[in-house]
């Protein structure tokens, strides 16, 4: 067990002083640039006048209209459905598919196979989408299914969910002592036993992570979903993406105020509950160096 | 009558990684039931790799390895009734203690309260009672070894592999440690081999070792065999400090020879199989030479020289003494006396000598 | 030489993974599944539009493409779709602003994105997670949204605008042909560049942040300790030994932003058509679907290069890792 690296101080860059505060003014004009149309956003929801040139007076009328808005409503229902599915079927195909890389060396069409599965990550979505969407014209054109529609939307987002869902549990794999598995081998867990009681709950962290992230890239896409999709089966970016063309819609900005509200509860909660964790590991973690024996 | 065959019998294994030299170069061994066997050698000389074979990690690429009369062949580790504690403990850090000491009792699929009781039992005799509901991470490096040695042991194995066991504990742990371990691996009587690079490890816990080097078995013995006779320069060198003569063999006589060397002429108290003038090289551990300020009496084995260093280690001393060829001796002393009036400083001259049992002739 | 005992009650588990078929294949079925979907909904579309581009209209059967005259077969490909593509310069020049913009906006994003993951890996231990936090929130929120505030922000009137103008900004704009004339910062070369660094930045600053906090900071020292100042260290340790971070984040960001569609559409202009908009516009405009397959098999193969380089030196960096 190695000792513990010092923590990155800092030394001068030009001088103490300029260093820290460069670094400071770098990082707030960042953070600013970063923030700045989210909190344009949450302003423009509560003004009165629809051009957000004009200050017109603080209102609620714009989310009291959103709550009647039966079409973004059903955009937001689908959209919640289908990415639910795809972050499940890309999390459980991520997985075997980091499996496979991270344990097997050499398989036929290893080099393939791993192309595959990060190409999506690089790849434009128009392309994906497109090649997607001829591909099920033809296939429904012989077979008579799949109708465009969820389902289609489903498998585009699973294939992008799959690339992510894979890095992220690979990534993890790859960091695993392998002397764990080999013990779980050792005392008499056979392969898939293995997997299901030391490798699996090991990698559960990772895996919500993953399920999170291919949640929030299915929610929020608009590309494959505007190739993929079809009569009735409006996903929310949808809705947003035709209005959003038209111009300044106070509409919209109502909605993404809130869906900013909800992201940045979710987020904070998580942080708070990860950081709260952690201080508690590190405790029991010094604990446990004290000297008992 | 043929000798009753070992416990553990590995014939004529090798193992080829392709990298074009052999990791495991044609090793047999035969190890006695009830024994603590050491694998001793420097990193690379497929001793960890001997271990995996036997483990089922890995398989031979040729010959055999029996257990108890029955061949292991290419039987997965889940199969085999050998368990493995690992150098890094390998303890399953979202399971607590108790569950990682009961997780190979679960896979045969025992009955829970036996279950329990086992593992109370092994949790017993390693002292870590009171200690069941903990993860690893709250533990100590020590306790977390003797979660590892527990679990390894509670499925009552007929061959007990240990992995660089006390490599990743400090120096006043080790010690304690090492005790420990032995006395449970001899209470429980299950069979033992261990692989180590810390010949201390290798000479303090085991009945028997044998030192490996590029994948070949140089020697097999207990550790005093192998300490004060080595078969090899290699082997005289890699354990413990040794100080290496060249010279040939000037008289033979069934009960002694007499070795010349640049620096020294050697009379043994044994014979040896050779000849006159024959090229040998002469072993003699620096604890068996005394130093002195007179010359010693008699006419062999001894040596004048010039103190180069000194080095204080408490208990001992250790001196470097450059000899008339330029080659240096090293001459390790117990202190035995509080203070030495008459010991040698650096830069002195002093004589050197040994007895004529001190020496070890080897080819050289 | 079995465990003593078999398990009374195997689960349905472990009864289907003892299956002799499971255990000769199961390292088959673990790879075959996700292997196969990839073949289905990768490889197969991609061979899907390759033969479609080579044909007439959206017929998918092979008949028009193979065909047995006098007792030979004879492949007949309509290269039509490519030949329009190789004459027109539109779809040359197309690409080309595509490349452009892509390049324009990894500089850029390097440009901020380094400092960024500098300051971050040099703060407190403990205000790491938080701004972390910080950087990747945005990434939650929807990107269509923020995208779409941007036109807010810098339409006339909006904040950005109105500040822009107010620094003066806005005839040296014009004068480098950011945007057409003074005051009109929407629907502009400028308003497409910062829609593309505004929404790929955090993919820049993540790999950044992350190699530059596992730097060892002791290589630091020791340059400091044999008499490197603070400026020379930087260039000469801390940017090379980040280069694993540097390239993975300009792939991350060249390559999606070369096929980028929303960004242009919602930001860009009449001289920021890029290739990804062409695209949409064949397939959903012109219903020509054997051409709309000739632009994206021209734009896969053009992109397979960087592709594989990204790839092979993913897969050397594990390697050396291992």
């Amino acid at each position: 067990m190695s000792p513990a690296r010092p923590a990155l101080r800092r030394p001068p860059l030009l001088g103490p002083g300029f260093h820290r505060g460069f670094g400071r003014g770098w990082l707030t004009a960042g953070f600013l640039f970063l923030y700045l149309p989210m909190a344009a956003l949450v302003l423009a929801s509560f003004n009165a006048s629809p051009l957000p040139a004009r200050w017109g007076g603080a209102t609620l009328r714009w989310y009291r209209e959103l709550l009647q808005d039966g079409e973004l409503g059903a955009g937001l229902w689908l959209s919640v459905e289908i990415a639910a599915w795809a972050a499940t079927a890309s999390v459980v195909l991520g997985t075997l598919a980091a499996v496979a890389l991270t344990r097997y060396r050499r398989f036929r069409g290893r080099t393939l196979f791993g192309g595959m599965v990060s190409a999506p990550l690089v790849m434009p979505e128009v392309i994906v989408g497109l090649s997607l969407l001829l591909m099920f014209v033809s296939v429904q054109r012989w077979f008579g299914v799949p109708e465009r529609g969820a389902l289609t939307i489903w498998m585009g987002h699973v294939l992008l969910g799959l690339a992510y869902a894979t890095v992220v549990v690979q990534a993890r794999l790859e960091g695993m002592n392998p002397a764990l598995e080999e013990a779980a081998a050792d005392l008499g867990a056979r392969p898939l036993q293995v997997f299901w009681l030391v490798t699996l709950p090991l990698m559960a962290q990772a895996l919500a992570a993953a399920w999170l992230l291919t949640f929030t890239l299915s929610l929020d896409d608009v590309v494959l979903s505007a190739f993929l999709s079809g009569p009735g089966s409006t996903t929310l970016p949808l809705v947003l993406f035709s209005r959003a063309r038209l111009g300044q819609r106070p509409d919209i900005n109502a909605a993404a105020s809130l869906i900013i509200l909800v992201v940045t509860i979710g987020v904070t909660v998580a942080s708070v509950l990860l950081a709260r964790a952690e201080r508690r590991r590190a405790a029991e973690l010094r604990a446990a160096q004290r000297p008992t024996g | 009558m043929a000798a009753p065959a070992s416990y553990l019998q590995i014939r004529d294994v090798v193992k080829d990684f392709g990298t074009g030299s052999l990791a495991v170069d044609h090793v047999s061994l035969d190890i006695h039931k009830g024994e603590i066997f050491a694998l001793l050698g420097p990193s690379g000389c497929g001793k960890t790799t001997l271990l995996r074979m036997l483990a089922g990690f890995e398989t031979p690429t040729a010959g055999e390895i029996l257990l108890d009369g029955q061949p292991l062949g290419g039987l997965p580790p889940y199969l085999r009734p050998i368990n493995m504690m690992f150098q890094s403990y390998a303890l399953f850090p979202h399971l607590s203690v108790r569950e990682n000491v009961a997780f190979g009792l679960k896979r045969d699929g025992l009955p829970r309260d036996e279950v329990a009781g086992r593992v109370d039992a092994m949790l017993r005799l390693v002292q870590l009672r009171g200690y069941e509901q903990r993860k690893p991470h709250q533990l100590s490096g020590g306790q977390q070894q003797r979660v590892a040695l527990a679990r390894s042991l509670v499925k009552r194995p007929q061959l007990l592999l240990l992995d660089e066991p006390l490599g990743a504990l400090d120096k006043k742990l080790r010690e304690e440690t090492q005790v420990e371990l032995v006395n449970i691996i001899t209470e429980v009587g299950v069979t033992c081999v261990m692989v180590t690079h810390d010949q201390e490890e290798a000479m303090n816990m085991a009945s028997r070792m044998a030192v490996m080097n590029e994948g070949c078995v140089l020697q097999v013995g207990r550790p005093g065999e192998v300490y004060e006779t080595p078969a090899s320069r290699f082997v005289a060198d890699f354990i413990g400090n040794v100080n290496l003569m060249d010279g040939a063999v000037a008289v033979d006589e069934p009960d002694y020879v007499e070795i010349d060397c640049p620096d020294c002429r050697h009379h043994v108290g044994h014979g040896i199989t050779g000849h006159v003038g024959m090229a040998v090289t002469v072993a003699v551990r620096p604890e068996k030479i005394r130093l002195s300020r007179e010359r010693p009496l008699g006419l062999h084995n001894q040596v004048r020289g010039t103190v180069r260093d000194k080095s204080y280690f408490g208990s001992f001393t250790v001196y470097h003494l450059v000899l008339a060829s330029g080659a240096v001796l090293k001459v390790s002393e117990s202190n035995v006396d509080r203070f030495r009036e008459d010991a040698p400083e650096e830069g002195q001259e002093a004589w050197a000598a040994w007895s004529s049992t001190a020496q070890v002739v080897m080819a050289p | 030489m079995t465990p003593a005992g078999r398990p009374l009650h195997a689960t349905l588990l472990d009864r289907l993974v003892s299956h002799p078929m499971v255990r000769r294949h199961g390292r088959a079925t673990l790879i075959g599944v996700p292997y196969g979907w990839l073949l289905a909904f990768f490889l197969l579309p991609f061979l899907i539009i390759l033969k479609i581009s080579v044909s007439e209209m959206e017929e998918v059967t092979f008949q028009d493409l193979v065909t047995w005259q006098d007792g030979r077969l004879t492949l007949a490909l309509q290269l039509r779709s490519y030949l329009a593509i190789l004459g027109d310069r539109l779809y040359l020049v197309t690409y080309l602003i595509s490349l452009k913009y892509a390049a324009v906006t990894t500089v850029l994003c390097l440009a901020i994105g380094y400092p960024f993951a500098y300051f971050m890996a040099r703060a407190r231990p403990a205000a790491q997670p938080a701004l972390l936090m910080l950087v990747m929130l945005p990434f939650w929120t929807s990107f269509l949204l923020r995208v779409y505030a941007w036109k807010g922000l810098l339409m006339e009137g909006g904040l950005v605008a109105r500040g822009l103008g107010a620094l003066g900004l806005g005839a040296p704009a014009a004068a480098l042909g950011l945007i057409p004339a003074e005051g009109l910062w929407l629907n502009t070369p400028f308003s497409l560049v910062v829609g593309m660094v505004y929404t790929y930045l955090p993919f820049m600053v993540l790999p950044l942040y992350a190699t530059l906090a596992k730097l060892d900071v002791r290589l630091l020292e020791a340059a400091a300790d044999l008499g490197a100042t603070p400026w020379v260290t930087f260039w000469k340790v801390t940017v090379p030994l980040s280069t694993a971070g540097i390239i993975a984040g300009a792939m991350l960001v060249f390559i999606p932003c070369i096929g980028e569609f929303v960004i242009p559409e919602l930001l860009g202009g009449p001289s920021t058509l890029m290739i990804g908009r062409v695209l949409w516009d064949e397939f959903f405009s012109n219903n020509d679907w054997p051409m709309a397959s000739a632009v994206a098999v021209t734009v896969i193969l053009l992109i397979i290069v960087p592709l594989a380089l990204f790839n092979r030196y993913q897969a050397e960096a594990r390697e050396v890792r291992r």
